[in-house]
């Protein structure tokens, strides 16, 4: 059943294809981006019942050679937390598809294929299982974001697209470097062989490339910039997806693949994830519009994960995964709220905003629900997976646990002030009393997003008990790198 | 009564394909009526660069082992036969470029020339001895050297011509008298036995020989425009007409580069550990001149130039690590990177027929929006040139560092991808123009007036630009059956 995994990198692919070569008109080249957004969702659907969680392991794989003379293939795959990484992906996609196509964008072929050969690139990063076919994917995912935002971004895009580009390509390239290394010492590109490496430099080589797109502190300077100027639903593509493939990056490969090194520099990647977490927060707090806060906080969250990444253990990775779950959905969600509140207000900035929530109800409610979820508040999805990095990175060193708990507090702190900032106080001056409510497009996009969120508050064992099952799980990553003390 | 050695005409058909294709255009120019000159002249080098290109397939195919033919002056192998290939599909491509051209005058010796250009190259690939090498080099020098001139009515096109005459000139000058040194020092010309004569009389190291193998890698290096000989290559790809640009930047670099392998591995295997170095450093001061002179480019044919530079460096980087994993990247590398080079210089061409005016980043202004194809396919051959997917350029690039490691040389690599990195700013400064300028940037003013309103669209042109889209875009997805084939090529070689 390979072709299940296949399908969900062809089906956007071919869309792309489709949209690009045939002169449609607007609305009809947002329907087929659209069709295939939804046919995505369908066939991860199927996906989540054909994968077997109690086996664990690779499944759905699909395995092609490509290059034989160095051993590379076009092998791609599922572990149950690229599963769930995939479901993040096809969801948010889709979210971000139904709010370009109601905001309009114009060329409207050239950026629905855009985003259909994104949606492609992003799937294939979550289940490449070969180095170079994972890098392909990878470099590809940058393609379609640099032209995304130079061309439909706001006034600072030049400035902003040169910036992510040269940060990203710089990290890719390293990790290029490291991959042909690795890739011909070990005599495969594969990455379900069974081989491991004690190698520093190649380990730093993928590390610079994942800590460069998360972004870990102090490598982000490309991200205010980026998520500022970026159309909304890219930035919720960037902070909700792209930041995750590095996460899974780190896992897939940084951890897996070299136990020792990562022992070797796990202090430095936490206590740099410890200062990105605070610093971000403390930044979020005082970011003077909407985008700043969901930016920096993405920043925080992501220093957060990685926390629990880099505990290296059962609770640690679980919350991780989850993590990225939540934070992908909340991310996406406030990013396209962002962007609808700059519609009706022209602006972000929290100087001219505010009194939003008088007289429309479901802006209000749904901005404060995905606010609340997104500060963690007990009983969210948010809290439990905070709460389980927190268990697991406690194990490591109680220090970084309270760092993680202080940084809870401040994302309370940040959230809190957006929310006041945009929903009450007295209506600013940008805020016309005519400003409508949000849409039933706008809501068809943030609502699904939201729901999820709902679903895992209820659930969230749904993921944590599922992502890493027996084979090439977190045990096995965890014993792994205890083995290698 | 001289004693004629017998001849493999079958070795030599591209070349006669060629050689005869240029007499027909000839002919054609002065015995046929001005109106159809352009068409027969270009139809007749259709002709032969196709019939070339079938019977480079054809030798390919039916000589699975290396022969030595016409009293071993010429060999005709596997890895001589993907070199003419390539280049009679550069050479078909660029026919296709140059037709819709402004140029009437001389237009028929133009595709005379190409195709006699391209019987040159076809037969310095194939060269197995220094006489046949310089033989070849001067034969396909010459007519580029009048290719470039050959626009009267474009500025600069004249000074190309003199500057590549004379900087040329002098590049093979230095190959020949490298070639006498190395005669001298071991009294052979043919490849193999030179290689033969340095262990029979215990060469290695011989300054003699040593200066005139520096000489051989120098007067190529000119050819390639790889730095420290590349001064002239800026200049002359800017004042050259665009299509011959394309077709230099593609075959000569194609045929500079294959020679140099086929030189220094079957002629001077023992003195590996001289060349080597030598080439390494030379392919780390392409990449450093190549991609830091670009950066500040303006113009898109002078960036482009110096992209090319660095691209020697890229492809000097296999040669350099001396293996038949080295061997296979370079015949790999060197199909994109035709199709690549052709395609780029076939957009500018066409942007330069629309503005009559040369081709700089800003008059690139919206140039994406206004001709959907020319811009997705210019964006592509961008990511192509920096080595991104889905292009063949990654897989090459890939390839050509996994030949130095391979061959111990981590810091070649790491130089490889640093250069890339660099790169990258000067490839999407092209993309930037085309697409993320507003289209009031547009620089469409009085200065270069479009007679008419929109000039027809060039099918010829934009047939050749899909093609080099679809190398460049095949190359990638196909890689198993065109490294097959490298692989094979590059097993002629004494690896």
């Amino acid at each position: 059943v390979g072709w299940l995994t296949t399908s969900l990198i062809l089906l956007p692919l071919g869309a792309a294809l489709l949209v690009w070569l045939f002169p449609w008109d607007p609305f009809t080249a947002g329907a087929i981006a659209l069709l295939a957004a939804f046919g995505e969702v369908g066939l991860w659907i199927e996906c989540l019942f054909r994968f077997n969680f109690d086996k664990g392991g690779l499944q759905l794989d699909q395995r092609t050679s490509w290059f034989s003379d160095l051993h590379v293939s076009y092998h791609v795959g599922m572990y149950g937390f690229s599963l769930w990484l995939v479901g993040l992906t096809v969801v948010v996609q889709a979210a971000a598809i139904i709010y370009a196509f109601w905001a309009g964008r114009t060329g409207a072929r050239a950026y629905f294929g855009l985003m259909l050969l994104l949606t492609a690139a992003i799937v294939g990063v979550f289940t490449a299982q070969d180095l170079l076919l994972f890098y392909v994917f990878w470099e590809a995912m940058l393609i379609p974001l640099y032209v995304l935002i130079g061309v439909w971004g706001g006034p600072g895009r030049l400035g902003a697209t040169i910036k992510f580009f040269i940060y990203t390509m710089a990290g890719s390239l390293l990790m290029l470097a490291s991959i042909i290394v690795l890739g011909l010492s070990q005599g495969t590109f594969d990455l379900t062989a069974t081989y491991q490496s004690s190698s520093d430099w190649i380990f730093l080589g993928f590390v610079a490339a994942f800590a460069v797109k998360a972004p870990l502190f102090p490598l982000h300077g490309w991200l205010p910039d980026a998520y500022r100027e970026s159309p909304a639903e890219v930035s919720a593509v960037l902070s909700g997806l792209v930041s995750k493939a590095a996460i899974y990056g780190f896992i897939r490969i940084a951890i897996t693949k070299f136990p020792e090194p990562t022992k070797d520099f796990r202090t430095v990647i936490l206590v740099l994830a410890a200062i990105g977490l605070i610093y971000g927060s403390l930044l979020a707090f005082r970011a003077p519009d909407i985008r700043g806060v969901i930016a920096y906080s993405s920043l925080a969250q992501l220093g957060l994960i990685t926390f629990g990444v880099f505990a290296v253990n059962d609770l640690g990775l679980n919350g991780a995964v989850l993590q990225m779950v939540n934070h992908g959905l909340i991310s996406a969600a406030l990013f396209l709220l962002a962007g609808g509140i700059e519609r009706r207000a022209t602006t972000g900035d929290f100087s001219r905003l505010g009194g939003f929530a008088r007289g429309r109800p479901l802006l209000a409610t749904v901005l404060m629900t995905t606010g609340i979820i997104g500060l963690a508040v007990p009983g969210s999805s948010a809290f439990a997976g905070e709460f389980e990095i927190l268990a697991g990175v406690f194990s490591v060193d109680w220090g970084y646990a309270v760092v993680g708990a202080v940084a809870i507090v401040l994302a309370a702190m940040y959230m809190l002030r957006l929310i006041s900032a945009v929903l009450h106080q007295s209506p600013g001056p940008a805020v016309s009393p005519q400003a409508l409510d949000l849409r039933p497009a706008e809501l068809s996009a943030v609502v699904p997003l939201v729901a999820c969120l709902l679903a895992l508050s209820v659930w969230p064992a749904a993921i944590t008990q599922r992502s890493f099952t027996n084979d090439q799980g977190s045990k096995d990553v965890s014993t792994q790198f205890e083995a290698a003390k | 009564v001289i004693k004629t050695p017998h001849v493999d005409w079958f070795a030599l058909a591209p070349e006669l394909f060629l050689l005869g294709a240029a007499g027909v255009a000839l002919m054609a120019a002065v015995l046929l009526p001005r109106r159809i000159r352009r068409d027969v002249g270009a139809l007749a080098a259709t002709a032969g660069f196709t019939g070339a290109f079938v019977y480079a397939i054809l030798i390919y195919v039916h000589t699975p082992e290396v022969q030595s033919v016409i009293a071993d002056s010429v060999r005709r192998d596997r890895f001589g036969a993907l070199a003419q290939v390539i280049v009679c599909g550069a050479g078909l491509l660029t026919v296709g470029v140059a037709f819709g051209g402004r140029m009437r005058e001389h237009i028929a010796e133009f595709y005379a020339l190409l195709a006699a250009a391209g019987a040159g190259m076809c037969f310095f690939v194939t060269a197995n001895n220094l006489m046949t090498l310089f033989l070849g080099l001067e034969w396909f020098s010459i007519s580029l050297y009048i290719l470039c001139a050959i626009d009267r009515e474009l500025e600069g096109s004249l000074e190309a011509g003199l500057k590549y005459l004379i900087i040329g000139g002098f590049g093979s000058a230095v190959l020949l008298f490298g070639s006498a040194l190395v005669y001298g020092a071991t009294g052979e010309i043919a490849f193999n036995k030179i290689a033969d004569a340095i262990s029979a009389q215990h060469l290695t190291g011989d300054a003699l020989l040593v200066a005139g193998l520096a000489m051989l890698i120098v007067g190529l290096g000119f050819k390639a425009s790889a730095a420290p000989f590349h001064q002239w290559t800026p200049d002359v790809y800017e004042g050259a007409p665009t299509p011959v640009t394309g077709f230099m930047a593609a075959a000569t670099k194609t045929v500079a580069l294959v020679v140099t392998l086929r030189i220094l591995r079957t002629a001077f295997p023992q003195e590996a550990h001289l060349w080597t170095i030598a080439l390494a450093v030379i392919a780390c001061a392409s990449l450093a001149i190549g991609n830091l002179a670009a950066l500040a480019q303006r113009s898109v044919k002078r960036m482009l130039a110096y992209s090319s530079i660095s691209h020697a460096g890229f492809m000097l980087i296999p040669i350099a690590s001396d293996n038949a994993l080295g061997a296979r990247a370079l015949l790999y590398y060197l199909i994109p990177y035709s199709a690549l080079s052709i395609g780029a210089f076939a957009v500018v061409a066409a942007r330069e027929r629309e503005l009559a005016a040369p081709v700089t980043l800003d008059n690139l202004a919206g140039m994406g929006w206004e001709r959907p194809l020319l811009g997705v396919a210019m964006c592509t051959f961008m990511f192509g040139f920096a080595g991104l997917p889905p292009t063949g350029g990654f897989v090459g690039k890939f390839y050509a560092f996994s030949a130095a490691y391979e061959h111990g040389w981590t810091w070649l690599v790491i130089v490889g991808v640093v250069a890339t990195a660099v790169s990258l700013y000067y490839y999407l400064a092209v993309i930037r123009a085309m697409y993320m300028r507003p289209a009031t940037e547009l620089q469409l003013g009085a200065a270069a007036p479009v007679a008419g309103g929109a000039p027809p669209r060039d099918a010829m042109l934009q047939a050749s630009v899909v093609l080099s889209l679809a190398v460049v875009v095949g190359s990638f997805i196909a890689v198993e059956p065109l490294i097959h084939v490298a692989k094979l090529a590059a097993e002629s070689l004494p690896f």
